[in-house]
């Protein structure tokens, strides 16, 4: 286009062409097919051709999943029941900033968040999740809160087995929501790995509990199964929230009901 | 207003105030924005005209009520003005549109239409965030932060800075309130231009240079708090100590990041959480508004309002930090009956019926007194006013829980009562003189300190204070202090006459002789005899008006409501017919009793001696009253107690019934300031729990008396109807100033008030208010301590017959042979330990050991 502006009736090469007049149908050619016609044997069973797919695919494998006699195959990235994470040394990756809540459109997410005192550190930082409700009666499952997350401490799982005959067990507490233990990880509250801040911890600095960290807890809670880093007693450090564990029941139940093995 | 009235009636009881008449500007300029025209008055800042146009420039520092500026630079405008040939000429460079004023002819492009303010602008913000902290999932600020919305319409998309970030430890405890996190300020300084403008107190101050400034505390030297330093200790911090204001949360609430934050709301919650709404602030007589933000049925925090006839935008950290004593574990939430000793939960009917049944009993024994307290709404006190006179029949009522005088009495029925609104903000403002006797205005009614020392700083009033001693909040407001000890303040005011021998009288007078000046007098003259009749002389004699500062929400709202034992509501007299059967008409009953009623003291009194048989006692501190441990003799000793209480107390414990009532926060109603204006205030929380009006009105059905008090609605109409009192008033009091007293030696004469925090009950389950708590001390000159032997910072043992108290003692600049003491500081309570009011003489010996302070 040149600067100034044309009077594009002035220029047709430039400008809309005007609109040709539609010939009328007595102008127009009959209609002839482009597809080449059959031959007579072809003409012949075309009625019945038909039945061939349904013939071919019972020599091909079955793709009916047997839910819930079996587990569902879900993709990777299906957008399941939530979890709340954990730092690789047992801190919650949770802050309590409440971003999820705010994203949320159906409005299914609580939090109350309280300081951490040095006797009661669960996360990085000055703040942590006191509280953390997520209502499954409410969430759409959307994935607006895990995407809010600024922490990365909310994620989901493939977990998609969300139904109980309650609504009380349908509201996800912090404890239900909360990732087990790992390899490597000390149950919080304990202090922060030692001369490292929030940063290190969302930087990925921090890869597991230090033994600073073991005596720390060995003082306070000699007790806590955590402390020995066997599988059962990181399993038996975190049990199981019981609103989460209740689904599970409700859930085996009907996979026997479905005639699970 | 929301007292709504029938189109019949004439004036209400306490009519609302009127509109303030619009402001006509001396002068008004011309100018454009934005190519829009505008005229505004002359001296308006160019940031306000554009506000008028809706166009929001971005800016920090800039605050209506502080002085402009132009720290933050985020307000840059382009500025095309005439010079002096009156040619149109640009500014060479953008200018900060928060600190200059509108000229005429002056042209001004906002980032709207000028590309170069808009560039300068988004420098600007690049720059404020160069070392701004990522951690808004932390702030408390988060969702409610001007940095955060104006960088979003007013900055990059994506940063620049690749560096480093400065860090700063964080956080600074200022005070056990106030947190400081350096490294999220933005160096706007309004924190600092409000405790220089404003508060006037020691704060926080800029320091240091270049990156490295900052906003931090100095040393107590520098910033002169000897003397009022808080009982909580303050984190340790490079340089910061703690510092002691009754404003510090303002400075929080004004903070346009997060850099201040209070202890008290840290981490609670998020502004999407809250549901707000507009309230009034229930622990002094100004009636500050106020918004009340709560989540699910729990309050979170309560901020400021704006209300510029009151309290601008301004509360004290009381007003702002102290609410949780309504939701406090010994809150009362069903009615009790005493059974064999102990105090059972019952029915709502089961209670009303003992109650209506002992009162019954009481009055045909004998008679009912009725204490209401004087922290009630307007209709809570009208309520119980009705109720004592209808049901009960008698005049025995009084809400004065302190010491108080038959003089006081005859003072509020003479100027206070059914005069409302004739001294108000706008008229201390506008005064070229204010005296002030018997009242602290910073600790009685923070916002009252304020609003004078505005126009101090302002250079247009100036201040006389008739104490013992100049108080900080009076060295603030650079007071003239006219010395006198506790009693002899009647003496003191006959002596302002002008032309007498002493200058400085002579020179009060005067000064009170000009148009416009004011007299406000305390609750604490009322314990000096004389001292009302002398301040209601020396108003007569100089023409300055004359207003009553109590220090309690509910004190005025009672005078008015008649909760006094020589007074019907709205100012009339009980000892005038006329006015007993305007009463008895409006309330559809015979007559009302004739005989003046026993003022608190008297009726304590006689219910220990047996002559009253029953007491209905509202909200009352035993505490507060002058004498805790007569009273309490009293209360254990009467036939039957009826108590009306929020939360669990010694008169519960005495009770024979319990009927639970709500807080303000869970009950609409109408507080009236010491102005005369009517504060209503809508319900906060939905609750069970039901007002002081309510509760009266089914204990008055139970009782066979209709008081048609059931609803708020019903409650106005009947104000409404009743209206003001036109006839004449009682008389004034006048009592003669007593003579000085002989102070023997060891002994002085107490001084003491209540400091805005202290023990009091109202601000209990605040931990970190109460770190901003003043140290107690008790405070003589260097002459009385030479006589009495103390040191400062020694410590002195204050005694009388009833019992002693040991305090560290500090040597003041004051009145000699006075030791003051502050009335109820949790290590210093002069009436529980006492017994002794203002002007008593106690003995004082200094103590050997040193008093841990």
């Amino acid at each position: 286009m040149t600067d100034q502006p044309e009077d594009v009736t002035a220029s047709p090469e430039g400008g809309i062409p005007a609109p040709e007049v539609p010939p009328t149908p007595a102008d127009m050619p009959p209609y002839v097919s482009a597809v080449p016609g059959r031959g007579a044997l072809a003409s012949f069973f075309a009625p019945i051709a038909g039945f061939g797919v349904s013939f071919g695919n019972m020599f091909r494998p079955s793709v009916t999943e047997q839910y819930p006699r079996e587990p569902a195959n879900v993709k990777p990235r299906f957008h399941g029941r939530h979890q709340l994470n954990r730092h690789p040394d047992g801190l919650e990756k949770c802050i309590g900033c409440e971003l999820c809540a705010w994203a949320c459109p159906a409005d299914a997410i609580y939090v109350e968040a309280a300081d951490n005192t040095p006797e009661e550190q669960y996360s990085p930082g000055e703040r942590y999740g006191r509280v953390y409700q997520i209502n499954y009666l409410r969430c759409i499952l959307c994935g607006y809160c895990i995407e809010a997350c600024p922490t990365r401490a909310l994620t989901m799982t493939n977990d998609f087995e969300l139904a109980g005959p309650t609504r009380a067990g349908l509201i996800w507490e912090k404890q239900d929501l909360l990732a087990g233990l790992s390899e490597g990880m000390l149950t919080p509250p304990h202090p922060m790995v030692e001369g490292t801040t929030d940063v290190d911890y969302y930087r990925g600095e921090v890869t597991g509990a230090t033994d600073a960290q073991r005596d720390w807890v060995r003082e306070h809670r000699p007790d806590d199964p955590s402390l020995d880093g066997t599988p059962e007693g990181l399993a038996a450090a975190v049990p199981v929230g019981e609103t989460r564990a209740a689904q599970q029941k409700i859930t085996a139940a009907a996979r026997r009901e479905g005639g699970a093995r | 207003m929301t007292i709504a009235t029938p189109p019949s009636a004439g004036a209400p009881l306490v009519p609302s105030a009127p509109e303030p008449a619009p402001v006509v500007p001396a002068a008004t300029v011309d100018l454009t924005i934005d190519g829009m025209p505008i005229t505004v008055p002359k001296g308006t800042l160019v940031v306000r005209a554009a506000e008028q146009l809706g166009i929001a420039i971005p800016r920090f520092c800039d605050h209506p009520l502080l002085a402009p500026v132009a720290a933050c630079r985020q307000c840059l405008v382009e500025v095309w003005a005439p010079g002096r040939d009156g040619n149109l000429a640009k500014m060479p460079k953008p200018q900060p549109s928060c600190a200059i004023e509108c000229a005429p002819g002056m042209q001004v492009r906002t980032q709207r239409t000028s590309q170069e303010a808009d560039d300068a602008q988004q420098g600007v913000m690049e720059l404020l965030l160069i070392n701004h902290p990522l951690d808004c999932p932390i702030c408390d600020k988060g969702g409610e932060c001007p940095l955060q919305n104006q960088a979003m319409s007013n900055g990059r998309t994506t940063s620049r800075f690749v560096d480093t970030k400065r860090k700063f430890p964080k956080p600074v405890n200022v005070s056990t309130q106030i947190l400081l996190d350096r490294e999220r300020c933005v160096l706007c300084q309004r924190c600092t231009r409000f405790s220089r403008e404003i508060a006037g107190d020691a704060f926080i101050d800029l320091q240091m240079r270049g990156a490295r400034q900052q906003v931090g505390a100095f040393d107590t030297q520098v910033l002169d708090f000897d003397g009022d330093a808080p009982v909580g200790k303050a984190a340790a911090d490079a340089s910061g100590r703690p510092f002691a204001s009754y404003f510090s949360g303002n400075a929080v609430q004004i903070c346009p990041v997060g850099a201040l934050t209070s202890a008290a709301y840290r981490f609670r919650s998020r502004p999407f959480d809250l549901v707000s709404t507009p309230s009034v602030a229930e622990h002094d007589a100004m009636g500050s508004a106020i918004r009340v933000d709560h989540r699910r049925g729990t309050v979170l925090r309560r901020l400021a309002g704006d209300d510029p006839q009151v309290n601008q935008e301004w509360v004290t950290d009381k007003d702002r930090f102290a609410y949780r004593w309504q939701t406090a574990d010994d809150r009362i939430t069903t009615p009790m009956v005493r059974r064999d000793g102990e105090l059972v939960p019952v029915s709502w009917v089961e209670a009303l019926q003992t109650a209506a049944e002992g009162l019954r009993a009481a009055m045909k024994a004998g008679s009912v007194g009725v204490l209401p307290g004087g922290r009630l709404t307007l209709e809570d006190a009208y309520a119980y006013a009705k109720f004592a006179r209808v049901v009960l029949g008698t005049n025995d009522i009084d809400h004065r829980s302190r010491p108080a005088s038959e003089e006081e009495t005859a003072f509020l029925g003479h100027h206070v009562a059914g005069r409302t609104l004739e001294v108000t903000f706008a008229d201390l403002v506008a005064a070229p003189h204010v005296a002030l006797v018997g009242l602290e205005p910073e600790e009685e009614g923070g916002v009252l300190y304020l609003r004078l020392r505005e126009k101090v700083l302002a250079g247009d009033l100036s201040v006389t204070t008739v104490a013992a001693m100049a108080s900080p909040g009076a060295q603030r407001l650079e007071a003239t202090l006219v010395p006198a000890a506790p009693g002899t303040e009647a003496e003191v005011l006959d002596g302002v006459v002008a032309g007498s021998r002493g200058s400085e009288l002579a020179g009060l007078a005067e000064r009170l002789s000009a148009p416009g000046a004011v007299i406000l007098v305390g609750e604490r003259l009322s314990a000096v005899p004389g001292g009302l009749s002398a301040a209601l002389r020396l108003a007569q004699r100089t023409g300055a008006r004359l207003a009553w500062v109590p220090r309690r929400a509910g004190e005025r709202g009672a005078v008015e409501a008649g909760t006094l034992p020589t007074l019907l509501p709205g100012g009339r007299p009980v000892a005038d017919a006329a006015a007993r059967a305007e009463v008895a008409a409006a309330w559809g009953v015979e007559r009302l009793p004739g005989a003046a009623g026993l003022p608190t003291e008297q009726i304590l009194a006689n219910a220990w001696g047996g002559a009253i048989g029953a007491l209905v006692v509202g909200g009352v501190e035993v505490g507060d009253l002058p004498d805790p441990k007569r009273a309490r003799t009293a209360l254990d000793a009467v036939g039957f107690l009826v108590s009306l209480e929020v939360r669990r107390s010694e008169v519960t414990d005495r009770a024979h019934v319990v009927l639970p009532v709500a807080p303000p926060m869970e009950k609409p109603g109408t507080f009236v300031t010491w102005e005369g204006r009517p504060r209503p205030f809508p319900q906060v929380l939905t609750t069970t729990q039901i007002a002081d009006h309510r509760v009266l009105d089914r204990l008055a059905t139970t009782m066979g008396s209709q008081l048609g008090l059931g609803t708020l609605t019903a409650v106005h109409d009947e104000l409404g109807r009743l209206g003001g009192w036109s006839g004449a008033r009682s008389a004034a009091p006048a009592v003669p100033a007593s003579a000085p007293v002989d102070v023997p030696a060891r002994h002085a004469v107490l001084a003491t008030w209540h400091l805005l925090l202290d023990a009091g009950r109202g601000q209990d389950g605040e931990p970190f208010l109460a770190g901003t708590v003043r140290r107690t001390s008790a405070r003589v000159s260097a002459a009385t301590a030479s006589d009495l032997g103390l040191t400062d910072g020694g410590a002195a043992t204050v005694r009388t017959a009833r019992g002693s108290l040991t305090v560290p003692v500090q040597v003041v600049d004051m009145a000699d042979h006075v030791i003051w003491l502050p009335t109820n500081a949790s290590d210093c309570r002069v009436r529980e330990s006492l017994a002794a009011v203002p002007g008593d003489v106690v003995e004082v010996t200094p103590e050997a050991q040193e008093v841990q302070a």
